[in-house]
């Protein structure tokens, strides 16, 4: 007997979602989904939740089991029995307002996706037939083409947790799909709105949509690839872009990070009031010592650091 | 047991006392740590945002001392871990790949021969059954009643894939070491979480209501301290905390220790030679935990 801890919430009938436990034998190689199936219809009836296809297709069956969001037709019951215990708990996907039980509302998750505009822009007059791409070209877009639209990244990224202005996983993997597509003609103008608060920058990198991504569209791959674009393309007036420079550029002259120069020039030398935001902590460090020595040390052997950067176009 | 140790560039820089007290632990322990002195930065997964060759490069280059030294490579950093270890995995399966970055190590006398070093964290080698035997023998001052959340760190443990922990959705390692200094674990729900210093310089609201928001969850789970397997992590949890703005909001303060520093403490080392006055909130209510080291336990 597996004790199923469920978050149930009615705003018709309770001011707060509350937890409910439901023991259930789950039958040999049963999915998540199939035991919701099976105490839906047979139990209790009023259990909400999204589904369809069941077989990882659709993208609506995302929820939360044990803390991390999943699509519960993808993964086998008794996998997730959290070890040392003999239940599940299993909550609505976070991050997006609860309609009831498990159904959220994905609207804002929506929103975001139509945002980066989805759709190919091109110039000039459309070939008779279609616009060829080569395997390479293909490869470049094709793991984000693989996404579902489940939400499962969005329900899991930490950005999203501070900042809702943050477009998230979903919409950034979306983007990096037309950005980097041979056929489209705008790069330069999304990656510069890309590159505003909200966008690529503020992804602060906890790998949730990787970890939680059914597909192979793993959103923070694809982000990484879109600051690749950035840089490429001259979009580096932002504190994101203008760090990557001065990482690479301190590892390469001394083959370790130089913490004092890369919060400054992150900041931008022109940019006063970023510069004084770095003044309390500053401060704090100095007075207990933790400011790194001054005369940055090289590493050992740094001459065969150079040389591999310079080889590699650095 | 004999390491190369990986330091990364923060232990040798803005948290110093990591370093300090990595080398005191290893002492205590009976480890010997060689310090690979010409090993580059990791990346930090921030050299890949403009150039992922060259960051695999690189760090074939220290899996590549590392096998000149016949040692296995230990992190000090989830980060360094983290990203060490994508490298690896990204080349050990891809023998084109190999051979083109074994091309470009070539001038520089070095070669990645990949399958014959391991990539461990400090915590992995703090578990091996050789270490643990040691460490169960030599706590002088088990942390009774000490109350102590681990903060892991997100590189350590995700992607899953590169993580050298048994469960990275639900780790226990930390936890363990913290067991055998004799301390009570704290669960609670952020310290898988992102500690939010990789924006810190691109959005520092999100990054310190990140830092607030795990801090006051440490706090309301009752734990005494925090410790951290990450010296970046350290920065936004200590030296950020006094603007971290949830936890103001409960009037509280916690300590944040490294790793080695909660295990030092347990084998009588002093917190100041742990480097632990170097932190910006004083583990003030440490000293009342532990008392003063015992007299006779102090190896030096
Ligand atoms: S890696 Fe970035 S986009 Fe992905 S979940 Fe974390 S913050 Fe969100
Ligand atoms: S990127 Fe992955 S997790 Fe996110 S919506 Fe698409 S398929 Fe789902
Ligand atoms: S029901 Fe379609 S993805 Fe789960």
């Amino acid at each position: 007997m597996t004790t199923f801890r469920i978050k149930r919430f009615n705003p018709e009938k309770q001011p707060d979602p509350y937890w409910e436990e439901i023991d259930y034998d789950i039958p040999d190689g049963a999915t998540l989904l199939d035991c919701l199936n099976d105490i839906k219809w047979t139990m209790d009836g009023t259990l909400s939740y999204r589904m369809s296809c069941r077989s990882a297709i659709c993208g609506s069956c995302g929820m939360k089991a044990n803390g991390h969001a999943l699509l519960a037709c993808q993964r086998q019951a008794e996998h997730l029995i959290k070890e040392g215990t003999d239940s599940i708990t299993i909550e609505p996907m976070g991050n997006m307002p609860v309609v009831k039980d498990l159904v959220v509302d994905m609207e804002p998750f929506w929103d975001k996706v139509n945002q980066v505009k989805p759709f190919l822009k091109e110039e000039g007059e459309r070939p008779e037939k279609e616009r060829r791409q080569s395997p390479a070209e293909f490869k470049l877009i094709d793991d984000a083409s693989t996404c579902i639209m489940c939400g499962c990244c969005y329900s899991d990224c930490n950005t999203l947790e501070v900042d809702k202005n943050f477009l998230g996983p979903a919409a950034l993997a979306k983007a990096q799909r037309f950005v980097q597509d041979s056929r489209d003609t705008a790069t330069n103008e999304r990656i510069r709105e890309l590159s505003e608060s909200g966008g690529i920058w503020d992804c602060t990198h906890c790998a949730e949509c990787v970890e939680r991504c059914p597909k192979p569209a793993k959103p923070m791959d694809r982000i990484k690839e879109m600051m690749g674009v950035a840089i490429e393309e001259g979009v580096t007036n932002n504190n994101g872009a203008r760090h990557a420079l001065s990482f690479v550029k301190s590892v390469k002259h001394s083959g370790r990070v130089n913490e004092n120069t890369l919060p400054l020039e992150s900041m931008g030398y022109f940019n006063v009031k970023g510069l004084m935001e770095l003044v309390p902590v500053g401060l704090r460090m100095l007075l207990k010592g933790k400011i790194p020595p001054i005369i940055h040390k090289n590493i050992d052997d740094v001459e065969d650091v150079r040389r591999i950067f310079r080889e590699l176009g650095e | 047991m004999k390491f190369a140790l990986f330091t990364g560039c923060v232990a040798k820089g803005a948290t110093r006392e990591l370093m300090m007290s990595t080398i005191k632990v290893a002492e205590g322990l009976d480890i010997e740590f060689v310090e690979m002195k010409s090993a580059a930065c990791c990346g930090a997964g921030v050299i890949q945002e403009k150039n992922p060759l060259l960051t695999d490069a690189v760090n074939a280059r220290s899996f590549a001392i590392a096998e000149e030294q016949n040692l296995d490579l230990v992190t000090i950093c989830s980060t360094c871990q983290g990203n060490l270890k994508k490298s690896e995995q990204k080349i050990e399966c891809n023998e084109e790949y190999k051979d083109k970055i074994n091309h470009v190590l070539k001038d520089g006398g070095h070669q990645f021969e990949g399958g014959r070093i391991q990539i461990q964290h400090f915590a992995n080698i703090l578990l091996t059954d050789e270490a643990k035997k040691r460490l169960k023998e030599k706590v002088v001052r088990p942390l009774t009643g000490l109350k102590t959340a681990a903060f892991y760190g997100c590189y350590i443990l995700r992607p899953s894939e590169f993580s050298p922990f048994d469960k990275p959705d639900d780790p226990t390692e930390l936890e363990e070491i913290f067991e055998i200094c004799g301390a009570t674990p704290v669960d609670y729900e952020s310290r898988t979480k992102c500690c939010g210093f990789p924006i810190i310089m691109m959005n520092k609201k999100a990054s310190l209501d990140m830092a607030g928001n795990a801090l006051a969850d440490a706090v309301d789970s009752g734990a005494d301290v925090i410790v951290t397997g990450c010296p970046l992590c350290h920065l936004n949890l200590d030296s950020y905390q006094p603007e971290a703005e949830a936890l103001r909001k409960r009037d509280a303060t916690i300590p944040i220790l490294h790793l080695p520093q909660l295990v030092g403490l347990a084998l009588g080392y002093s917190p100041r030679e742990l480097g632990m006055d170097s932190h910006i909130v004083t583990p003030s209510v440490l000293e009342k935990i532990i008392g003063p080291a015992p007299a006779g336990s102090s190896h030096h």
